[in-house]
């Protein structure tokens, strides 16, 4: 009978050695399903990892897309991975990103059309206090009544796609836009665009918001008192409380800095890659995030790696469909294996294996 | 009885049957939860019970065995959900969304070549004369069997978590499983045996959707519900007749508003159908603020991984 | 290349005219590319396209080579997979939804030597993008009429998706034609606020039903509310939109509206196979093939049958057009005068209800 038995620290070796491990996995599960489908299994698997990376045709395309549907999920799950660790469950993310984009835009639409500099600034301060404000909601409930986070972060994701919808219909439609739903476009306006900053990079402004966020999560954790407080919070909430952490202001601190993240990740895809503000903007990106938090095990180097990594399924799915003619079905049942695979040999880092006698059952 | 030109009568009736997919789904993720563990996976679990429900029934020319099919497919749906939060000890919110999105995708594969078939019809319960009774004939019995399944599973898993031993052991696993497995109890095999019942209720929860609402398969045919009755779990604040309370309004409210839209009255449509998440919040607030007795409510070992360590 | 280049940029340095002028002579072999924004499933817009899709396979045998992606998401997705496509070597690109229109114009200006083709937008911002929209509302009109001469209840019904020009359009145009057979017939309309949640669908109509409303059109995608209407047993009947929807036929759907866009896919790819291609903002109706009328059932009585056949018939004979004055609008202002026609650029910006409908149109 096998059991599993604790490690005292995960296993840094298993740490590193699961995504290879899963992704394997993946390969082979996956590889099996396109071949039920009446596709070459290697053929299909090559297009997903291999071609939006080395495809002569594509890669010189698609690399630098890489970056540009990984900065929100790596944004978002940054601001997400230090509630998490501190055990406070914003899984509203969604809702904060779609407050920060609707915020954002409408800070810069309110001066359309001036051409000044100061536009776009204005427009991710906006977005930031959107998002900041849509979780300051549970936050305040939390801290005031003990009302449970998960569920009114989770809750407020629907208000916030019904504002979303009446936006778009009303008050930011374009006028200019024949009575169709949606704003005017943001990327087309100089003073509002988020533009590539280096062409054919990729590279734009919510990018360079995704590094820093690592780079500050990284430095917070290992260096600040916040940091420490954090994690101490997570592990043991009581020795938390006595080396003097005040759990309120950890709430408001935790939920405020990662609906200020996801605020911003919603601002810089309005005014870049999205352009404008309409009925279905969002696209999940606040839950897959919450999933990439965890594919990084709450790491920020960890979240940077698993951003990336879905990142190139999204794009390699969208190629294997278009190339290949899968069914997007397909990709979505894909994506959902290589979760399930990574979470589940997760447990080879947190836990030993070891055999055991029938006498001494566990359970 | 007539309000803005709306037959209330009617509206109720209409409503009870609405609300019967979300409410299944709720009442199943309710004892899942009541257990310790939190699936986020409700959707996915749904539309694999539409799909497999579908499938069944257009098979067998049966739609009583299609809602068999239909809990039958959720559940093997929830067996990966099982086998990596209660043996792999994965975190379990992403595995529940993890597990959304692989259903989205598999029941869509598995539905290929389905659309445009109708599926054998259900028919109402025969009641007889007292379906003229006014009023109360309207809004009790002119329904299908599912409508009053419905109803009495949410009884059911009332008294068994308020009156039997079962109900006691499982409580006392999602409130503190060291505690439960301290006395003995087997705090695995009792979530096990909880998600898989949270699974089949979704799973007939979304077969009532692919055979009964809208007897077809299309693509993404629960179209949210498994959010909605996650919401609903949370509004009951974890009390089996708050469910149907809770499933009620949600699906009410829609009602009501497409009714009043029917009627011609005029209604900010978009914040009407905000008001629902709304009002739950509102409820949470409320309820949890009072004393803190209901916070309380909800299980305190909810969404943690349990591994026993001798 | 250089010399197509200069022609785009002279083109959107002129404002654009239509007649772009025909582009290089004729091709051999044609890659035609597709992206829709529903599952190929889903029994309604997107499967219509694919139909389209099929049919210029058929058409053209080995001269063409298709390839589609669906559920692409509108907005920054849509860029990129446009990208992907024009990158692999698709000659022409079919977009399918409204929401590709700023994602279509961006693409086409990097990528002069591919064709774009958006589907009911108005931006053809340089010169290799054209777009095309069917005149729905001509079959709106027949629908009308056969509502008109079928109710018994005089309450009729009509579930719209969106408050958009394009669904409003389709509104008066069934009112208008069913009040001119019917003086008595009233309209409900039911906004559903969505294209496709098959239960809130089915739920409007059963809305609608309670409300004595006997016959039944709607704007959405699935089929859902014909579902509905079949739980009735013959007391409700209504129209398969988008599709056929013939499985209905023996049930509720005495007649429908099919979008059939094959014809315009394969003039438009045969017009590049041989070198005719042009420029174009196509919007045919019935007379160019485009909208059908799905066969009428015998639930309808033969005089009414041939009524509405004729109407059809007159409708793409040219004599007559479903809005003839005098119609005033719902505020009683005067809109056509006597024996005029609506002009097309009132009915694409269409943003209010004809005199006779109650209601107001959400904002």
């Amino acid at each position: 009978m096998l059991v599993l038995e604790k490690r005292p620290t995960p296993s840094k070796g298993w740490a590193w050695g699961t995504p290879f491990l899963a992704v394997a996995l993946t390969m082979i599960a996956g590889g099996a399903m396109f071949a039920l489908l009446g596709k070459d299994p290697v053929e299909a698997i090559r297009t997903i990892f291999w071609d939006p990376l080395f495809n002569a045709q594509f890669a010189s395309y698609s690399r630098p897309q890489l970056l540009v549907k990984a900065a929100p999920l790596i944004l978002i799950a940054i601001g997400l991975s230090l509630g998490f660790r501190a055990g406070i469950w914003n899984i509203g993310a969604e809702g904060q990103y779609i407050m920060g984009a609707v915020f954002g835009a409408a800070a810069g639409l309110a001066l359309y059309p001036a051409e000044t500099r100061w536009i776009f600034p204005l427009m991710i301060v906006a977005g930031a206090f959107g998002g900041f404000l849509w979780a300051m909601i549970p936050a305040i409930l939390k801290t005031k009544f003990r009302t449970n986070e998960i569920l009114v972060s989770l809750l407020l994701v629907y208000v916030a796609e019904n504002i979303l919808a009446s936006m778009a219909l009303g008050a930011l439609r374009n006028p200019e836009g024949g009575g169709f739903p949606g704003s005017r476009n943001l990327s087309q306006w100089p003073a509002a665009a988020n533009k590539e900053l280096i062409a054919g990079t990729g590279l734009h402004w919510g990018v360079v918001a995704a590094v820093i966020a690592v780079i500050a999560a990284y430095v917070l954790l290992q260096r600040h008192i916040l940091g420490f407080q954090i994690k101490l919070s997570g592990q043991a909430p009581r020795a938390a409380r006595f080396a003097g952490v005040k759990p309120e202001t950890l709430v408001v601190l935790c939920m405020g800095l990662s609906g200020a993240l996801a605020g911003l990740a919603g601002v810089f895809e309005v005014a870049g890659p999205a352009g404008q503000i309409s009925i279905d903007f969002n696209q999940g990106y606040g839950f897959t995030a919450i999933i990439v938090a965890f594919l990084g095990r709450l790491h920020p180097v960890g979240i940077l790696l698993a951003g990336l990594l879905m990142a190139l399924t999204y794009i390699g799915g969208e190629l294997a469909q278009f190339m290949l003619g899968l069914p997007s079905a397909a990709i979505q049942a894909f994506q959902g294996m290589l979760l399930f695979f990574l979470l589940a040999v997760d447990v080879l880092s947190n836990y030993r294996i070891r055999l055991a006698s029938f006498g001494r059952e566990a359970r | 009885m007539e309000i803005f030109g709306i037959n209330i009568a009617v509206l109720i009736a209409s409503l009870m049957v609405a609300s019967v997919p979300i409410m299944l789904a709720a009442i199943g993720e309710l004892v899942v939860e009541k257990a310790g563990v939190l699936n986020l996976g409700v959707e996915g679990m749904m539309i694999m019970g539409a799909i497999c429900g579908f499938i069944t029934a257009v098979h067998t020319g049966s739609p009583m065995v299609g809602f068999l099919g239909g809990a039958a497919g959720a559940m093997a749906l929830s067996l990966v959900f099982i086998l990596l939060t209660q043996v792999f000890l994965a975190n379990q919110v992403a595995t529940g969304l993890a597990l959304t999105l692989f259903g989205l995708g598999l029941s869509s594969l598995l539905g290929q070549g389905y659309n445009g078939i109708k599926p054998p019809r259900l028919g109402d319960v025969p009641f007889g004369p007292l379906e003229n009774i006014p009023f109360f004939g309207r809004v009790l019995f002119t329904h299908d069997i599912m409508v009053y399944a419905s109803i009495a599973i949410v009884a059911a898993v009332w008294a068994v978590l308020k009156y039997s031993r079962a109900g006691l052991i499982l409580r006392a696993v999602g409130e503190s499983h060291d505690a439960a497995h301290a006395l003995g109890y087997k705090v695995v095999r009792i979530r096990i045996l909880a998600i898989l019942f949270g699974a089949a209720m979704a799973g007939l929860g979304g077969a009532y959707v692919s055979l009964v609402r809208v007897p077809q398969w299309t693509d993404g045919i629960t179209a949210g519900a498994g959010w909605i009755a996650l919401a609903i779990v949370v509004f009951a604040s974890w009390k089996p007749w708050r469910v149907l309370i809770g499933a009620y309004l949600f699906g009410g409210i829609t009602v009501l508003q497409l009714n009043l839209q029917a009627a011609g009255a005029r209604i900010p449509v978009e914040y009407l159908s905000m008001s629902p998440y709304l009002i739950t919040i509102l409820v949470l607030v409320i309820m949890s603020s009072g004393r803190g007795r209901a916070s309380l409510n909800a299980p305190a070992a909810l969404g943690q991984n349990f591994h026993a360590s001798r | 290349m250089k010399r197509r280049h200069l022609l785009a940029s002279a083109a959107l340095g002129l404002g654009l005219t239509i007649a772009g002028g025909a582009f290089a002579a004729g091709m051999d072999h044609v890659k035609a590319c597709f992206v829709y924004v529903g599952p190929i499933g889903d029994g309604g817009w997107t499967f219509q396209h694919d139909q389209g899709r099929l049919a210029v396979e058929k058409e053209f045998g080995d001269k063409v080579e298709t390839a589609y992606q669906e559920n692409v998401p509108e907005g920054a997705d849509a860029e990129r997979v446009l990208t992907q496509m024009a990158l692999s070597g698709c000659n022409i690109i079919f977009t399918t939804s409204f929401g590709y229109m700023d994602a279509t114009n961006a693409v086409a200006a990097k990528f002069p030597d591919v064709k774009f083709e958006h589907a009911t937008g108005f931006k053809r911002d340089s010169a290799n993008v054209s777009t095309y929209n069917a005149r729905f509302y001509e079959g709106r009109a027949v629908e009308g009429l056969l509502a008109g001469r079928m109710t018994k209840t005089n309450k009729i019904g009509y579930i719209g998706s969106f408050p958009i020009p394009e669904v409003v359009m389709g509104i008066n145009s069934y009112y208008l034609n069913a009040k001119k057979v019917n003086p008595a017939v009233e309209l409900s309309v039911v906004w559903a606020f969505t294209w496709f949640d098959p239960a809130k669908e089915a739920d409007a109509a059963k809305a609608l039903i309670d409300q004595g409303v006997d016959v039944i059109a709607s704007h959405t995608d699935s089929t859902a509310v014909l579902a509905e209407a079949a739980k009735t047993e013959g007391k409700v009947i209504g129209f398969g939109q988008a599709s056929d929807m013939a499985e209905y036929k023996d049930g509720p759907r005495i007649s429908s509206i099919i979008d059939n866009w094959g014809p315009y896919y394969v003039k438009r790819v045969g017009a590049l196979l041989d070198g005719s291609y042009e420029q174009a903002d196509a919007w045919e109706g019935i007379a160019g093939g485009e909208v059908l009328i799905g066969d009428i059932t015998d639930a309808v009585p033969a005089e009414v049958k041939a009524e509405a056949e004729g109407l059809r018939d007159a409708i793409a004979a040219g004599t007559y057009h479903p809005f003839t004055g005098p119609i005033k609008k719902q505020d009683g202002s005067d809109w056509l005068a006597e024996g005029q026609t609506a002009p097309d650029g009132d009915l694409l910006g269409m943003s209010f209800y004809v005199e006779g409908i109650t209601g107001e149109i959400p904002k």
